[in-house]
C-alpha cells in the first residue's frame, strides 16, 4: 500500500457570538503516493478548512479540530505538538494559496525567500542554499534565474509570482503539496502553463497533490480522484472518470449541470442549483443538499445518509442508493456523458460491507 | 437584428498620454453593438477589455474614438440634460458584489438611487413599489429591501446590483464580469437571470468576461482583444469551431473543459506574435474574412484566412 496520508472522521468547529459553526463534518479522505486528489464544492463547503487544519493552521480559538484523526505516514497529526508540527511544515507538507500577489513577502527578496526553507528544515548552508535556489527557479521555468534571485516580488508577474510560490512550496521535495485554488486568480493560458508545470514537477519529484478548486475543467485536467464537498462533508468520491462519466450524488450532478460545456446550446437553460448552501451554525437534519435537491427524498430531512459504495474507490452519501429508493435520472446534460465503468459492482453496497 | 445601437469607432484610450509611461490600453477599435443582442468581450487581463466598458459608458474621456449611441455621440459637450438621458440608457454591473454596493445604504435606497435622480417615481408609494417590484425581478423578495448590504451573500448582492441597474429603465447594460466572483452553482443562477430579463425587455448587453465557456454561452457574437487591440469578431458559433487568428486559437486551446477524456487529448497552441511577420509598410487592419467575420490582418494573411473557411 502507497497510503500517505489518512483522514478519518474529521470535525473542525468554530466558536462564534452566535455559536458552533460546525464547518467540517465528518470528512474521510485518503492520498496515496504521487496522486492528485482534487477536492471541489462552492466557498464554505469547507475543502479549506479540512486542509488548514491538516497543516493544523486552524487558529485557535475560535477554530479548533474537535474529533477525528490525520494520518500522515501512520503518525496522528492531530496529537502532535506545534514545535513537531513546524517540522513537517513546508518540508512534508507545504501549501500553495490562491493570491499569489499575498503569499510572498514584497519587501524580502525572491532568492531569500526561497532560501529559507532549505536553511531551515534542509539545514543546509548558505552558499549551497543559494545553489538550490537558483536551480528551483530554473526548474519551475523562469529564465534568467541568477538575476531573478536579487529581484522582489513586484518585479514579477502575477503567473511568474505563482511559479515563484511553488518553487518554494517544492524546495524540500514535500510530500504532500497542498494547492488551494492556485490558478483562481490566473488567466486561461497562464494557468495552463501552471497546470502543466505542476504535473511535470509531480512526475519528477513524486510529490502527492491535494488540489482544491471549484473549475471542473481544471479537475478533469489535473486530478486521479475527485472529492466533492458540500456543507462540511465529503458526498461524493471516486477516480476522475467515475465522477465525471458515473456520478451518483445529487449535489455532483448539479455542479455538473451548471457548467455550460463549449457544445452547450444557447437556448437551452442552464441547470442552476437553486438555493444557497446551509447554514452550519445550524446543520440540517440528515442530507444537507435535501432543501436545495429536486431528488430529495422524504428521510433525506430526517436522517443521515450512510455512505455507500458503488466500486473499490468509487463512494456516494445518498439515500439514493438503497435498495428500496426510487429510480431517480440524473439531468439531461449529465445523462449525455455517462458512461459505464468497468470497475463497479452489480449494485451498490454498503461501505464497509465489501472485503 | 440589423439596427446598430451602439456604435464604436477607432475608440482609443491612452492613459499618461505624452509621458514615457503611456500605456495604450485601448489603442483604436471599432465593433457595433445591435439592438437586444449579446456581445461577448474577451481576453486576458490588461488586454483592456474592461476599459473599453468604462469608456463606452463614459467612466473615463476617450483620447480620440467615438461612440455613437443610437447615432448620438456619447462623448465630446454636452448639456445636463442631455448627458443624464444618455446616463438613464446605459448602465453597469460591476464585477465585484462586494465593492460596488455602497454599504451604508440601505437595499431599497441603493435601488432607488436612479429612480430618484432621474425622477421617475412622483411619490414615496411609488417609488417602494418600484424596489419591491424590481427585488421580486431579480428573484428577491420585498422583506430585502429594509436590509444592509453585509447581510446578503455574493450571488444575492449581484442580484441587487442587477435591479440598480434595471432601475431606470436602461436600453443597453455593460457587464464587467458580473459573474467571476460568485461559484459556480450561483454563476449559472446570475446568467439565467441576466438571459431572461433580456428575454423580457429586449435588453441589450456588453458582456466582459474571461471566462469562454460562459461567454460563449450567454454571448450572440464575440470579440476577442490583445493588448489593445481587437484581434477577432465573429458570431460565437464561428468563433469557437474556427477561430482564425492565431492568438483566439490559442486562448480557446487554453480552456480546460469538464471532460477528463477530452483533457487527457487537448493539445495547447501558443501564440507568438513574430509569426505574423508583418512588412513595415504592411497595413493591418480588421477586414471581413466571411460576412460577419472580421480578423484583424494583412491583406495577405487575409487571403491566408480565406481559403481556410
Amino acid at each position: 500500500m502507497n497510503r500517505l496520508l489518512d483522514i478519518r472522521n474529521l470535525h473542525v468547529s468554530f466558536d462564534t457570538h452566535a455559536g458552533e459553526v460546525k464547518a467540517v463534518r465528518g470528512v474521510d479522505f485518503h492520498l496515496d503516493k504521487g496522486e492528485t486528489l482534487a477536492i471541489v464544492g462552492e466557498s464554505g463547503s469547507g475543502k479549506s478548512v479540512t486542509t488548514k487544519a491538516l497543516m493544523r493552521l486552524i487558529p485557535n480559538p475560535p477554530g479548533r479540530i474537535k474529533e477525528g484523526q490525520m494520518l500522515f505516514e501512520g503518525r496522528d497529526l492531530v496529537s502532535l505538538s506545534e514545535k513537531e508540527m513546524e517540522k513537517l511544515r513546508g518540508k512534508d507538507i507545504s501549501m500553495i494559496f490562491q493570491d499569489p500577489m499575498t503569499s510572498l513577502n514584497p519587501t524580502m527578496k525572491v532568492g531569500k525567500q526561497l532560501m529559507e526553507p532549505l536553511i531551515k528544515h534542509q539545514k543546509m548552508s548558505k552558499s549551497d542554499a543559494r545553489k538550490r535556489a537558483v536551480e528551483l527557479l530554473e526548474l519551475v521555468g523562469l529564465p534568467n534565474p541568477e538575476a531573478r534571485m536579487s529581484q522582489f516580488p513586484h518585479q514579477f508577474s502575477g503567473g511568474q509570482r505563482q511559479r515563484v510560490v511553488i518553487g518554494i512550496a517544492l524546495a524540500c521535495n514535500p510530500k504532500i503539496l497542498i494547492a488551494d485554488e492556485p490558478t483562481t486568480a490566473l488567466d486561461v493560458t497562464i494557468q495552463a502553463q501552471i497546470l502543466e508545470l505542476m504535473k511535470e514537477l509531480q512526475k519528477k519529484i513524486e510529490t502527492a497533490i491535494i488540489f482544491i478548486t471549484h473549475d471542473l475543467g481544471v479537475v478533469a485536467n489535473v486530478a486521479d480522484r475527485v472529492a466533492v464537498m458540500y456543507g462540511g462533508q465529503v458526498v461524493e468520491t471516486g477516480t476522475v472518470d467515475e465522477i465525471f462519466y458515473d456520478p451518483r450524488h445529487p449535489y455532483t450532478w448539479g455542479l455538473l449541470s451548471s457548467m455550460p460545456s463549449l457544445d452547450t446550446d444557447e437556448e437551452s437553460e442552464l441547470q442552476a442549483i437553486p438555493g444557497t448552501p446551509p447554514d452550519l451554525l445550524h446543520p440540517p437534519k440528515g442530507d444537507a443538499f435535501a432543501l436545495r435537491s429536486e431528488y430529495a427524498l422524504k428521510i433525506d430531512f430526517e436522517k443521515e445518509p450512510p455512505t455507500y459504495q458503488l466500486s473499490p474507490t468509487h463512494f456516494v452519501k445518498s439515500w439514493l442508493l438503497h435498495p428500496s429508493a426510487p429510480e431517480v435520472e440524473p439531468p439531461a446534460s449529465v445523462r449525455q456523458q455517462m458512461k459505464p465503468m468497468p470497475n463497479n459492482f452489480e449494485k451498490p453496497v454498503l461501505a464497509g460491507e465489501v472485503r | 437584428m440589423a439596427e446598430k445601437l451602439v456604435e464604436i469607432k477607432q475608440l482609443k484610450q491612452y492613459f499618461n498620454e505624452g509621458k514615457p509611461n503611456m500605456v495604450k490600453a485601448v489603442d483604436g477599435i471599432s465593433f457595433d453593438i445591435y439592438r437586444g443582442e449579446t456581445l461577448g468581450l474577451v481576453g486576458e487581463s490588461g488586454c483592456g477589455k474592461s476599459t473599453t466598458g468604462r469608456t463606452i459608458i463614459r467612466l473615463y474621456e476617450a483620447t480620440d474614438g467615438q461612440v455613437l449611441f443610437n447615432g448620438k455621440d456619447v462623448h465630446g459637450k454636452k448639456s445636463k440634460a442631455e448627458l443624464k438621458e444618455f446616463n438613464r440608457k446605459m448602465q453597469m454591473i460591476f464585477q465585484d458584489p462586494y465593492a460596488s454596493l455602497n454599504p451604508r445604504m440601505k437595499v431599497a435606497d441603493i435601488i432607488a438611487e436612479g429612480i430618484d435622480l432621474h425622477g421617475l417615481a412622483k411619490n414615496k408609494k411609488e417609488r417602494m413599489e418600484k424596489v419591491y417590484k424590481l427585488l421580486e425581478t431579480v428573484g428577491l423578495n420585498r422583506e430585502h429591501a429594509n436590509r444592509y448590504p453585509h447581510e446578503f451573500s455574493g450571488g444575492q448582492r449581484q442580484r441587487i446590483g442587477i435591479a440598480r441597474a434595471l432601475a431606470v429603465e436602461p436600453e443597453f447594460i455593460i457587464a464587467d464580469e458580473p459573474i467571476s466572483a460568485l461559484d459556480v452553482s450561483i454563476q449559472a443562477q446570475v446568467v439565467n437571470l441576466m438571459k431572461q430579463l433580456q428575454a423580457e425587455r429586449g435588453l441589450t448587453y456588453l458582456f466582459i468576461a474571461h471566462d469562454l465557456s460562459m461567454v460563449k454561452y450567454i454571448s450572440d457574437r464575440i470579440g476577442v482583444m490583445y493588448f489593445g487591440k481587437l484581434v477577432e469578431l465573429a458570431p460565437s458559433d464561428v468563433l469557437y469551431n474556427n477561430p482564425l487568428h492565431p492568438y483566439t486559437q490559442s486562448l480557446l486551446s487554453a480552456i480546460p473543459l469538464p471532460d477528463p477524456e477530452h483533457e487527457r487529448s487537448r493539445r495547447r497552441k501558443t501564440y507568438d506574435p513574430a509569426i505574423h511577420n508583418y512588412a513595415p509598410d504592411e497595413k493591418v487592419e480588421m477586414r471581413e474574412v466571411e460576412p460577419g467575420h472580421f480578423v484583424y490582418c494583412s491583406e495577405r494573411e487575409l487571403e491566408a484566412y480565406q481559403t481556410n473557411v
